[in-house]
């Protein structure tokens, strides 16, 4: 199987007032494939992320340029909705933060949006996507519960299985697992791992050894550039930059 | 030594005046109570409370009209007030550049500055002839106290609402945003259910400073005791009818009004406790 680009990034930069935040970065994010980010805090990381589905619009002081397609074409085209550009692709925060609503209604929040009433589809969806979040069986007979009371590790598997009820293109997470516990954190990776077969995922996180363990491709950022990017396990046994080094055996700062 | 001396005293200071404050209160309440009470029940609760027929000298003392008088005035402001306020908040809060803010906010808070009378006058010249020759009745109305009343509680809930908004963390905007809410969806699922309680909170104040409301109420509602028939009919309160008839009223008459001035606080706490219990469901329910 030949890999196709999901995102062809080309020269992006952006600027929080004054300051620049990101340093032209180019990269090419495979489809159907699961991309790391690690990096220590403030490399950029999630500003970029936020670039992808143009969250950043919301922040009057960023400012961006260079390009960014999806799929071939260019996400801040003036005809593109961001509305619609977020809902093909999802982002999952590192703080859980699920509506004040019952279980079932998070999930269906997205579709429920985009229009879809059909109560036995959305049934179905919740079903589903649950199951894929590795959260069914957990809740299954606690749909109409408040989401506010699920554990940290559950509500955060619910962020991922309401914006899997979008259908989304592309899923990406921002440190998804750091304020979670072991196990909650391998349940999250395994669905990550299953997920990649229909959808293409982006990780950022601040724990290396997370990248090591799920991403198929690795890109390191620092101090708002991104220094180096390939295969995983090219990038944690034979990299060509010596800071990737540094960071990745912890000899970094 | 001499420190941990300083810091008891400053303890017991603190308690002392905390609680003169709360005995002040306390000293007021039981003074109504005690010269209203026992009118009450000289009088009969029913009689008092159901009758509509107010004529002191004769011995007759009905309030029903005066507390009908009250509720419609304040639910009318409402009706009024509340609006134009979360409109208006969500507006501020969530559509206006932080800089426009920094000008309309306080702007509004000034509405708050202007004394009650000079909010009557207005209603008097402006305001009430314009409900005589366009609505006809009387033109001083339930409408017209209805209209001033909102706008006067109008900055109170406004500015509590706009706090309570702004205090929704960007986080929520930012999920709700990100499964692909439009700004109007977001609003309306994320932000206001996060800031519902401290919007409920502005109301109850507003409610109180309606119902409470003397001087005003009195320049434009026309102070007639009937039961009235539509919002063009003229009514007196509870508070105005305290304040209309202190001046010359002696004996059973002196203590009616006490006793008016005992439901009206039995009304305000009531509303209060209400509204608080509501809060807590709500917050409980998240």
């Amino acid at each position: 199987m030949t890999d196709r680009s999901k995102f062809i990034i080309e020269n992006l930069n952006a600027y929080w007032s004054d300051v620049q935040v990101l340093r032209s970065i180019n990269i090419n994010i495979v489809s159907n494939k699961i991309l790391g980010i690690i990096g220590p805090s403030g490399s950029g990381k999630t500003v970029f992320l936020r670039t992808l589905n143009r969250l950043n619009d919301l922040v009057p002081e960023i400012r961006i340029d260079g390009r960014i397609l999806l799929d071939g074409k260019d996400i801040y085209d003036p005809d593109v909705d961001p509305v619609e550009l977020r809902k093909k692709i999802g982002i999952v925060f590192a703080l859980p933060i699920p509506l004040p609503a019952s279980i079932h209604d998070n999930v269906i929040y997205g579709p429920s949006l985009s229009g879809i009433r059909n109560r036995h589809k959305l049934d179905e969806l919740v079903e589903k996507s649950l199951k894929s979040a590795f959260l069914w069986d957990e809740v299954r007979d606690r749909l109409t519960t408040s989401a506010m009371r699920l554990s940290g590790g559950q509500q955060q598997r619910l962020c991922l299985a309401r914006i899997l009820a979008m259908e989304p293109d592309v899923i990406m997470l921002d440190e998804p697992c750091s304020g979670l516990d072991p196990i909650s954190t391998s349940q999250i990776e395994s669905a990550l791992t299953e997920l990649k077969k229909e959808y293409t995922i982006i990780l950022v996180t601040n724990n290396t050894k997370q990248a090591a363990r799920v991403a198929d491709n690795t890109a390191f950022f620092l101090m708002n550039e991104m220094i180096e990017y390939g295969p995983t396990d090219v990038i944690f046994t034979v990299p060509r930059d010596k800071r990737t080094i540094d960071y990745i055996t912890g000899r970094f700062g | 030594m001499m420190k941990l001396f300083s810091e008891k005293s400053i303890k017991k200071a603190l308690t002392v005046i905390a609680f003169s404050a709360i005995a002040a209160l306390l000293l007021i309440v039981v003074f109504i109570i005690l010269e209203g009470l026992p009118f009450i029940f000289k009088v009969g609760i029913s009689d008092f409370l159901f009758s509509s027929e107010w004529e002191p000298q004769m011995g007759r003392f009905g309030i029903f009209p005066m507390i009908i008088g009250s509720l419609v005035v304040t639910l009318g402001s409402m009706i009024v007030g509340i609006p134009l306020a979360l409109s208006g908040a969500i507006f501020l809060s969530e559509f206006v550049p932080r800089w426009a803010m920094r000008i309309i906010k306080p702007t509004i808070e000034l509405l708050a500055g202007i004394p009650s009378v000079v909010y009557g006058f207005i209603g008097v010249m402006v305001l009430a002839p314009l409900i005589r020759d366009y609505l006809g009745g009387p033109g001083l109305s339930i409408l017209a106290a209805s209209i001033i009343l909102g706008i006067m509680i109008l900055p109170t809930i406004l500015s509590i609402s706009i706090d309570s908004l702004k205090a929704v963390p960007q986080s929520y905007r930012e999920g709700a945003f990100a499964l692909g809410a439009t700004h109007w969806q977001t609003i309306h699922m994320a932000v206001l259910p996060a800031a519902k309680s401290g919007i409920i909170a502005g109301i109850i104040l507003g409610l109180g400073r309606a119902i409470g409301e003397t001087m005003a109420v009195i320049m434009v509602t026309g102070n007639a005791v009937i039961l009235p028939k539509s919002p063009l009919y003229s009514v007196r309160t509870l508070t105005a009818n305290i304040a209309l008839e202190m001046g010359y009223a002696t004996g059973m008459h002196r203590q009616s009004l006490f006793a008016t001035g005992v439901i009206l606080l039995i009304i305000i706490m009531v509303l209060n406790y209400t509204a608080t219990i509501a809060i807590r469901r709500r917050v409980g329910k998240k």
